[in-house]
């Protein structure tokens, strides 16, 4: 039995398992969101939204706020595509330029209270004990506080307007996500990695930052999307109830508030129909890439 | 323990493929091979090899999509099971052919009691009435050497270590009386005092049923102690079948070769262990010709362009192999 | 050859709490009182079964858990009263490879910063310095270098362990706690890790605690081996004393246990009664003396101590030698 050259065993020269262009966690993601069909349609629904808000002033015939008293109430015509609301503002240019409030105040509420919630979550999850204790209870109490209650009175006190209701949603939603961050932080602190930096030297700074947090991200992202389509419809709500948003500043919800009246409601179906129908739009599309989201994170299927 | 020659199965060129967005996996890819009456063969090798997903193939429980038993015969005394309807696959399986698992923490289900799950079987299979079926597990509980038995079929299997948990396993497997146990790697998840216990019990109860038993583990020294007949398989295939004896000794293939001389043995002192460079191919990326051949030693130029058939260099014993047949 | 690492009646409880008020309801006793020495520069195996406490007290050793009670001297110095300052610099010299290649490498980091990451923490050495180390390591442990951009699971299990490894000796550590390595291996993977463990221990002058389940493997790796059970010491002498000549009857069995890789080969097997009692409940007196077949009244009362027998042979078993 010739060569019985016992090398010293680690040269690998042909090798079939590591690929040739290094393969990123990303770049799998990816190929698995854009699988999901309707998960991508809703990507690219939403860019358009998105991307309409942008340049508002370009595709808007209108501007949002020029009122016209002579021409309220109009149905639908060549001159004004959707109609003209009640003030004599074109719907269309309203639906248009609404788009840049409804859309942004849902991701500036989540992010106001994703910080907040990754905040809690990872001092409860990290430090445990007695902090996790007075945390997760302090937790508790907020997720059962009559939460409309809450608005209406800051509403009243310091009047409607977009920051209020973007601080409102900001500061009640992060109950989810504390949980979230919590519950993955006390998993990932056990895991060999964390005990390998731990063993290495690191400080809790250091563990905290490279080593749990970004692998908590997954769920919390998923959350987040999730939570921007919740912001949108509590927007919605409430400026419906004239407790949000208000004119001259325009949103979908506030285009809706027309729709108490039941004169507007039976007989003006241009005023309330569309910002309704793009409101629901955007909610699904968000659902979508959510859920393509929650599929293509999935750490099972990451090896 | 033989009983005579007489097959009670014999799989001929099983292939199962699995479809996925990233590639067809090969998992199975031209299996053959028997087993007689009676006799333990032991199914070797590593992870990704195939010799899971030939046993779920046989037992017809590969997911699918996105596997699918591409093609092959599967016969149980006579009979294609891969051509036979669901419903009488179901009467196959627990009661002809059964089969235990590595996961006995998984294998059971939480929710159910152990007699509840142990008199399922024989109430499915044997037409028993639920009082017969009690009693019947009993018996087999005690057959199995768990103590108390009454006690542990009221009991629930997280009451239970995974010695025991792994002897209800093999209770229920057996309560039937079948003619094939398939075990895949039941003993991998147990300490070695235990594995020892295990192992004896199985032997016992084949011996006393007159069973045939097909034992997959990637461990050669439980295959060493419990086959009668091994094939060793490497990518979806076959390299090498024949006795125990003509695998551990003789050792031709160049993967059994090396796997053997690469394992530390006991009370056998060797300064630095002979190693197999490289690793397990991934089973979408299969290299060309001779899957074993990035790896190999002896290595000619056939061997990377053509992939060599099972032959049979002596009667019983097969080799795959260019340099070696 | 002087003692690298001395043990002295190391504890480890873990407690058990229950009810609405997390009251402890009872400990489980992981590590119940073990004595041992590690001398410089050899391996010593620590072998046993699952529960028997054998990993717990690695991460013990190095304080990567912290002890119940009992004393732990690195070179020397008494670890468990060393001051926060000195204990980071001794956490340079002891370091530990995890057992399952999956879980013991950040999926976020990539390999280069992996292997860095203790040089980074000390922050005495720029970027270059780190990545000549880093490449020079790489190399060492059998990797390309250009895999040092590349993320954990683009590597099989085997290179994960060599990353490991890697980042393992980044420090210039001397101990290296060996949990379970090439237990979640492919069995022809193995001898490729265990080569190379061998290989840096003499290119480094490493010392190891080599702890596994698996006896074949650690009779090849080991200087000399200690027996665990149930969170005791029953037995630690050389390598080729024990397997030769095991005195402890739960040493005897476990031997006898192992399935030998060839068919000619008829081990006349001790097979021990019963599962192993949970550490929550130890059985008093001998803790092995429920599944004992040379038990003893003696044996249900007193708690046997690590004895001598014969130069070195060390037994925890009150007939021992006599058996």
């Amino acid at each position: 039995m010739g060569n019985n050259n016992v090398l010293e065993g680690i040269e690998e020269k042909i090798d079939y398992t590591v690929a040739k262009k290094p393969v990123t966690l990303r770049s799998i993601i990816w190929k698995r969101f854009k699988k999901n069909k309707l998960a991508l349609v809703g990507l690219i629904l939403i860019s358009i939204l998105v991307i309409v808000a942008i340049f508002a002033n370009f595709i808007a015939p209108y501007p949002a706020t020029t009122v016209d008293y002579a021409n309220k109430k109009l149905p639908p015509s060549k001159e004004h595509i959707l109609g003209t609301d009640e003030l004599g503002c074109d719907v269309l240019s309203r639906l248009i330029y609404g788009a840049r409030i409804s859309l942004s105040i849902g991701l500036v509420a989540v992010c106001l209270y994703v910080s907040i919630g990754i905040l809690i979550g990872a001092i409860s999850g990290f430090f445990g004990g007695w902090i996790d204790a007075i945390l997760m209870r302090f937790t508790d109490v907020i997720i059962s506080f009559p939460w409309l209650v809450l608005v209406i009175l800051v509403a009243a006190i310091l009047g409607p307007s977009i920051y209020n209701v973007m601080l409102i949603i900001g500061l009640t939603g992060w109950s989810t996500v504390a949980r979230l961050v919590r519950g993955e932080f006390l998993k990932l602190k056990e895991m060999e990695y964390t005990l390998a930096a731990r063993g290495l030297g690191a400080n809790n700074f250091r563990i905290i930052f490279t080593h749990l947090l970004p692998n908590a991200f997954a769920p919390v992202l998923v959350a987040a999307t999730m939570g921007v389509a919740d912001a949108i419809i509590i927007e919605a709500a409430l400026s419906f109830l004239g407790l949000g948003v208000v004119f001259p500043d325009t949103s979908w919800g506030q285009m809706m508030h027309a729709a108490q009246s039941l004169t507007v409601l039976s007989r003006m179906p241009w005023l309330w129909l569309p910002p309704g129908i793009l409101i629901s739009i955007a909610v699904l599309c968000i659902n979508f890439i959510g859920d393509g989201l929650r599929d293509a994170l999935d750490p099972k299927l990451i090896r | 323990m033989i009983i005579g020659n007489d097959e009670i199965i014999k799989i001929k060129g099983l292939k199962t493929y699995f479809h996925t967005d990233d590639g067809v996996v090969k998992a199975v890819d031209g299996v053959d091979f028997d087993i007689r009456k009676g006799e333990t063969m032991g199914l070797v090798g590593e992870s990704a090899c195939g010799k899971t997903v030939t046993s779920f193939s046989i037992m017809r429980l590969v997911e699918s999509p996105p596997g699918k038993i591409e093609e092959g015969e599967v016969l149980y005394k006579g009979e294609n099971l891969l051509k036979i309807s669901q419903e009488k696959m179901r009467k196959v399986r627990g009661n002809e052919i059964s089969m235990i698992f590595q996961e006995p923490m998984t294998s059971l289900n939480p929710v159910f009691t152990i007699g509840k799950q142990l008199s399922e079987v024989l109430i499915l299979h044997q037409n028993m009435t639920e009082k017969e079926a009690l009693d019947k597990s009993e018996e087999m509980i005690k057959l199995v050497g768990i103590p108390r038995p009454r006690e542990i079929l009221k009991g629930y299997p997280h009451e239970l270590s995974g010695g025991m948990r792994q002897r209800v396993m093999i209770a229920m497997a057996l309560s039937c009386k079948p003619g094939l146990l398939i075990a895949d790697e039941p003993t991998t998840a147990l300490d070695v005092t235990i594995q020892a216990q295990i192992l004896e019990l199985i032997k016992g109860l084949q011996e006393s049923i007159g069973m045939a038993v097909l034992f997959i583990t990637h461990d050669l020294g439980v295959i060493a102690e419990v086959s009668d007949r091994v094939a060793v398989m490497y990518a979806g295939k076959i390299q090498e079948s024949g006795t125990s004896e003509e695998i551990f000794i003789e050792h031709i293939h160049p993967y059994t070769e090396g796997l053997l001389k690469s394992i530390p043995m006991l009370n056998v002192r060797k300064k630095k262990l002979d190693v197999i460079e490289g690793s397990v191919p991934d089973p979408i990326n299969f290299p060309p010709g001779c899957k074993f051949h990035p790896r190999c030693k002896y290595k000619i130029d056939k061997c990377e362009k053509e992939e060599p058939e099972l032959l049979e260099i002596k009667p019983g014993h097969f080799v795959r192999c260019w340099v070696k047949q | 050859m002087d003692n690298l690492i001395e043990v002295e009646d190391l504890v480890k409880y873990f407690p058990v709490r229950t009810g609405v008020f997390s009251r402890i309801s009872a400990w489980v006793k992981a590590v119940d009182g073990i004595t041992f020495n590690i001398k410089r520069g050899e391996t010593l195996g620590l072998v046993g079964e699952s529960g028997c406490g054998k990993t717990t007290t690695g991460r013990c050793i190095i304080r990567l858990i912290e002890p119940t009670s009992g004393k732990i001297m690195y070179n020397g110095e008494d670890l468990l009263t060393a001051t926060t300052e000195r204990l980071l610099k001794l956490r340079k010299e002891m370091q530990i490879i995890f057992q399952d290649p999956f879980a013991s490498l950040n999926p976020r980091m990539n390999v280069g910063r992996i292997i860095g990451e203790g040089l980074a923490i000390q922050k005495k050495y720029s970027k270059s310095e780190i990545q000549d180390r880093v490449v020079d390591l790489l190399k060492k442990v059998g990797l390309e270098v250009d895999h040092i951009k590349r993320y954990p699971h683009e590597f099989s299990g085997g290179q994960r362990q060599r990353i490991g490894i890697a980042r393992a000796l980044a420090v210039n550590s001397k101990f290296i706690v060996c949990d379970e390595p090439v237990s979640a291996l492919d069995v022809s993977i193995q001898s490729q890790i265990l080569n190379l463990l061998d290989r840096l221990q003499e290119e480094f002058d490493l010392t190891y605690l080599f702890v596994a389940h698996d006896l074949s493997v650690v009779e090849h790796v080991s200087d000399r081996v200690a027996v665990m059970y149930l969170g005791k010491i029953v037995e630690i002498t050389f390598r080729d004393e024990l397997y030769e000549n095991p005195i402890h009857p739960y040493t005897q069995a476990l031997l006898s246990a192992v399935p030998v890789p060839d068919p000619r080969v008829k081990t006349k097997r001790i097979i021990l009664k019963g599962d192993v009692p949970s550490p929550v409940n130890v059985p008093p007196g001998c803790n092995f003396h429920p599944r004992c077949m040379y038990r003893k009244d003696i044996c249900t009362k007193d708690i046997p101590e690590l004895r001598d027998i014969s130069e070195g042979h060390i037994v925890a078993c009150h007939f021992a030698g006599e058996l």
